[in-house]
């Protein structure tokens, strides 16, 4: 009888346990992962201040994908990132995308505008309408030397 | 009969610079009883510890009768009986067969049941060993011994620390569970004039060596020399007060 | 001096590779020995389901105070939407595991080492060892692979009661918006951080578990002083070990793990 208690309680403990890490990692930990059926995009920016591998991709504030791998192209010395977006979102050659930041020491992400005109991006040509980061330490600055009408 | 025994040669145990067992040899029959008497301290139960496989010995080697390799199926019972606390008479009882043996619960239970009726331990059978009396503690260690059918069982001191009425019917429990069973029996102890009433043969543990070897009744009659203090407590006790 | 620091040094080497083939002969006794599963379901009995309302207040307190205490810090940037990020990611990845173990050491550590040291006193592991089973498999194995299933799983009880907790005060009694609070929780929170906490959690179980039964099993040689006494002593080093394994454990998986 007391056998039978402990191994029901055992039993119990382990099921929900179970329960509790798959909600740890499949609700907290990736509701995100965009696996092999996202679509990758290029984009170069000249300053990525603080954007980081898995950082958000957002339309309109609506999430559609995450940042992808981040590397130095050594040649231009500008920054190339890759962008892994929803399948079903159709990008343009004039898309922009641009690092903003949620607010004032928020993480950074990625804002794109997916463009409209001209034809459709084929996969692996990068975006080149991009604004970079803003650089909020020189904005103080320019604000705190009155020239900020020249900066935007 | 008397063919078969235990042979010990040249074993030996050192803990660092001390010396306990200095290259002991002793052929100890098989179907009788054994004691080995000494002072306390002097590696009686170092000697046991080495032929159980307790410890591991220096040197030297015991086998069976001159064949080396099947060596016979071996008990211990400790001084303070070593009961498991946490488990009933019963699973006590039953833990080396339940352990070792593939064996179904049925004939674990008959093995069980039977052992223990005829230790007369049936009413302690659900209890816990803190609540049984000493002598059942005893017994209950004694049946977890005889369960696997063991030819010889070790005695480390079985009545250490009991009165004289308990020791008796200590030694009087190991000599008729002994005709009953008929394993061989090594036992150490230092309740000398007491153990020699049941035991077959006494050999007297001195200073790393057997220094005494033969019948308690030879014993009696002719001491040898070196070994009258240790068998008159009272010229021994004076002997350690000087 | 330097002589002395050099025998220290050279006993504390020789007691971690004892310990390392403990914890080995152990975790590799477990198919050898009979009825494992039986003594397994008690180990995780006594480990795991008796330790549910400890780490269950503990965690929920933690998540308490981290939601009271990073809500003051964050409230300075104006970024109290951050709440939630800031107490998952810290519970997730450090908190969580690290004092689960600790908890786990208290109540069930100490209860295994004092346990095996008396048995030890008690000559019964010598009387095991007579009966050819063995110690090993009959009291360590079954308790370090119970340790395996129930530190993982009792850190994912702290770190979902310590979420919850961190959600009561910052949303709803310093009114941190509920929405923010959970999806800055679903948007930083990855994976990887998921799996790094139970890898460390992992980690905690297995070595805590061998060093408590590790000391009680040589109580007789460890311990200064035979006896109850040496008993005492034994597990009160166990439960002393364990804390500084698991924070030295923590700091060197954590600097590793974060290495990309």
């Amino acid at each position: 009888m007391n056998q039978k208690r402990t191994e029901f309680a055992v039993g119990l403990f382990i099921l929900v346990g179970i329960l509790a890490i798959l909600y740890l990692a499949i609700q907290i930990g990736s509701s995100r992962i965009l696996g092999s059926d996202s679509k990758v995009v290029e984009a170069r920016f000249s300053n990525i201040g603080g954007l980081n591998e898995g950082s958000n991709i957002m339309i309109a504030g609506v999430k559609v994908g995450v940042v992808g791998n981040i590397r130095l192209d050594m040649e231009n010395l500008v920054a190339m990132v890759e962008l892994k977006l929803n399948n079903d979102l159709v990008i343009y050659d004039d898309a922009i995308a641009s690092i903003k930041t949620n607010g004032l020491i928020g993480d950074k992400y990625v804002a794109l505008d997916p463009g409209g005109g001209g034809f459709e991006l084929e996969e692996g040509e990068p975006i080149v309408d991009t604004e970079s980061a803003v650089d909020i330490e020189s904005l103080i600055s320019r604000f705190a030397f009155g020239s900020l009408e020249e900066g935007e | 009969m008397k063919s078969a025994y235990l042979r010990i040669r040249g074993l030996s145990k050192r803990f660092g610079d001390l010396v306990v067992l200095d290259a002991i040899d002793l052929d100890i029959p098989l179907d009788s009883h054994t004691t080995v008497i000494g002072k306390s301290g002097i590696g009686k139960s170092v000697l046991l510890k080495c032929l159980s496989g307790l410890l591991t010995a220096d040197a030297g080697e015991v086998s069976l009768d001159g064949a080396q390799g099947k060596f016979p199926q071996c008990s211990y019972m400790f001084q303070q009986n070593a009961l498991f606390d946490s488990q009933t008479v019963w699973e006590n009882v039953a833990l080396p067969l339940r352990e070792k043996e593939r064996i179904s619960k049925k004939d674990l239970a008959q093995r069980v049941t039977a052992l223990v009726e005829q230790l007369e331990l049936e009413n302690a059978v659900d209890k816990y060993p803190a609540e049984i009396s000493g002598g059942m503690k005893k017994r209950v260690a004694l049946a977890r011994a005889l369960i696997t059918n063991p030819e010889i069982i070790l005695f480390d001191e079985p009545t250490t620390g009991l009165d004289p009425e308990r020791k008796f019917a200590v030694f009087d429990m190991i000599r008729s569970y002994r005709e009953r069973f008929g394993f061989t029996v090594i036992m150490v102890s230092h309740d000398v004039p007491e153990v020699f009433g049941i035991t077959d043969q006494v050999a007297w543990l001195d200073a790393g060596k057997i220094k005494y070897w033969g019948s308690p009744e030879d014993l009696k009659q002719s001491p040898p020399s070196e070994l009258e203090g240790f068998l008159n407590p009272k010229l021994s006790s004076q002997s350690s007060a000087a | 001096m330097i002589g002395r620091i050099g025998s220290k040094g050279i006993s504390f080497v020789s007691e971690l590779g004892e310990l390392t083939l403990f914890s080995a002969s152990s975790l590799s006794s477990l198919l050898k020995g009979r009825h494992m599963m039986e003594k397994l379901v008690r180990a995780i009995y006594e480990i795991g389901v008796r330790c549910i309302p400890i780490t269950l207040i503990v965690g929920l307190f933690t998540g308490l105070v981290l939601g009271l205490q990073l809500y003051y810090v964050l409230t300075k940037f104006s970024s109290e939407s951050l709440l939630g990020q800031a107490v998952a990611l810290s519970i997730i990845m450090e908190i969580g595991p690290v004092f689960t173990a600790i908890m786990i050491v208290g109540q069930a550590g100490s209860a295994l080492s004092a346990e095996i040291g008396i048995q030890r006193n008690a000559e019964q592991i010598d009387a095991l060892k007579t009966m050819q089973i063995d110690p090993l498999g009959f009291l360590v194995s079954p308790r370090l692979y119970a340790a395996l299933i129930c530190f993982p799983i009792l850190t994912a009880f702290f770190d979902i009661v310590g979420i919850l907790g961190g959600h009561l005060t910052g949303v709803s009694m310093l009114g941190v918006d509920e929405g923010a609070y959970w999806n800055r929780i679903y948007e930083s929170v990855s994976l990887r951080n998921v799996r790094d906490g139970f890898i460390k959690s992992l980690a905690f179980g297995l070595i805590t578990t061998a060093i408590c039964a590790f000391q009680g099993y040589f109580t007789h040689t460890k311990a200064s002083v035979p006896g109850a006494r040496g008993v005492s002593q034994t597990t009160t080093r166990a439960v002393v070990l364990s804390s500084i394994a698991i924070l030295s454990t923590d700091y060197l998986l954590t600097s590793f793990l974060l290495e990309k």
